[in-house]
């Protein structure tokens, strides 16, 4: 079955009926709870049993906000499609709900939220579904609203389902521009069945909280991601972690210019990764809006 | 809507500098009750702008917060936690909207679920 992400914007994809089909496979519920659970433990939030304020982030029909809510937590959930919102509501979920869309940022006042979760969603950012739509403009008002809302030293746990490694490396690049550590772990590298990811975020300075955990089903194996060691016959990247501090990268007024972006490109390409083609769009200058 | 989250939310449009607290139009105000936990509650107290929360409690029919911002000592009142509680989770916006401070704007909130979407030119 092909992807949703590839069929329709999430607005679209899940209307009405593909909610409660959605809702209603015994299936999803299960995994969407293991996800969920397993996230939450990555949250890694002090065991103090004091219920916390998190954010579900893509919170759909609620599936993933009941695990917190059992864990005795309130969450704030926000979801793009109102049809999944519907059906959350008519569960009489406990977290509170709101129609909105991550790529616009999250509205959300600094340094309030003690954790984050994503389940399944964050994927769909890298879509460009409107012609307004740019991803990596939306990646980054997510993650730098994220970034900005939780309180320091809170974590974001964002189980994900990219498309291929450049899509990781994407979502991955945002997190770290907006300012959080941490990387990747992959429980089950092994099974094509039970793989899954999580880009475990702490917010504010590395510190010990900061290392990425440790993955489940992973043999005791993990391999760092750096360009010499990367393993190119397993593409089962393990955990990747990292740290590249705030703003490294500051660039002058005008850009890096086209030959800059061209031969990083070519270098790309040399990676094996999928990179557009170079046309007369390339490192153009955007109009300046406002 | 919760008026926990009306304390967290603010409006999102490009340009927009000071988007906190949002107004609140109320047409439909709903109560459930949810069992009180005073660790939580002790743990969201120093998150919460109180002016805000008192403002909109007041809006949503709740007058029975202390006016002025409380010293972190009443959280040993049983009493004040009660009040607390009450006015962050269980009175909720059911119908009407959310005002941006700066620009008017309207979030519309229907069944509970303010509608937060930017068009795109606020975006
Ligand atoms: C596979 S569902 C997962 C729902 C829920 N987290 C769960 O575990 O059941 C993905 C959800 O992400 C939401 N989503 C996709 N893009 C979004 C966006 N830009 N902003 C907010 N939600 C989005 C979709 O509407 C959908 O409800």
């Amino acid at each position: 079955m092909s992807r949703p992400e590839l069929q329709a914007p999430p607005e679209i994809f899940y209307d009405d009926t593909e909610a409660r089909k959605y809702t209603s496979s015994s299936r999803i519920m299960e995994i969407q709870a293991q996800l969920s659970e397993r996230a939450l433990e990555l949250l890694a939030l002090p065991d103090d049993d004091v219920p916390r304020l998190l954010l579900d982030i893509g919170c759909g029909s609620g599936l993933s906000g009941e695990t917190l809510s059992e864990n005795g937590h309130q969450w704030i959930g926000l979801d793009i499609s109102e049809s999944m919102l519907n059906i959350a509501r008519e569960r009489e979920v406990e977290g509170d709900l709101i129609l909105g869309d991550m790529g616009q940022g999250l509205g959300l006042r600094p340094g309030v939220i003690d954790g984050a979760i994503s389940i399944s969603a964050v994927q769909w950012l890298c879509n460009a579904d409107k012609s307004s739509h740019e991803p990596r403009l939306r990646l980054k008002a997510f993650f730098g609203s994220l970034y900005r809302c939780l309180a320091r030293g809170a974590r974001a746990v964002l189980q994900v389902y990219p498309e291929n490694d450049a899509q990781r490396e994407l979502i991955l690049s945002f997190a770290m521009r907006a300012g959080f550590a941490g990387g990747v772990v992959v429980d089950y590298p092994h099974s094509s069945k039970s793989r899954k990811e999580y880009l475990v975020l702490t917010c504010g300075p590395p510190s010990l909280s900061s290392a990425t955990p440790k993955a489940k089903g992973e043999d005791g194996e993990s391999c760092s991601e750096d360009d010499s060691s990367e393993d190119e016959e397993n593409p089962t990247v393990c955990t990747l972690d990292r740290h590249r501090p705030r703003k490294k990268q500051k660039v002058n007024k005008k850009g890096k210019g086209r030959n800059w972006v061209l031969k990083k490109k070519e270098q790309m390409r040399k990676k094996g990764n999928v990179v557009p083609p170079d046309t007369k769009y390339t490192a153009r200058k955007r109009k300046a809006r406002f | 809507m919760k008026l926990l989250t009306h304390n967290m939310l603010s409006s999102n449009i490009k340009g927009v500098t000071n988007g906190f607290p949002l107004g609140i139009e109320a047409e439909k105000v709903i109560e459930r009750s949810v069992d009180m936990n005073p660790d939580f509650l002790k743990n969201m107290f120093s998150k919460i702008e109180w002016k805000p929360l008192v403002e909109a409690s007041r809006i949503m029919g709740y007058s029975d917060l202390p006016e002025d911002v409380p010293d972190s000592s009443v959280l040993d009142s049983e009493e004040f936690l009660r009040k607390f509680h009450h006015a962050l989770l269980e009175i909720h916006l059911e119908e009407g909207a959310l005002v941006c401070p700066q620009t008017g704007r309207k979030f519309p909130v229907n069944k509970g679920i303010p509608n937060m979407l930017l068009h795109e030119d606020e975006v």
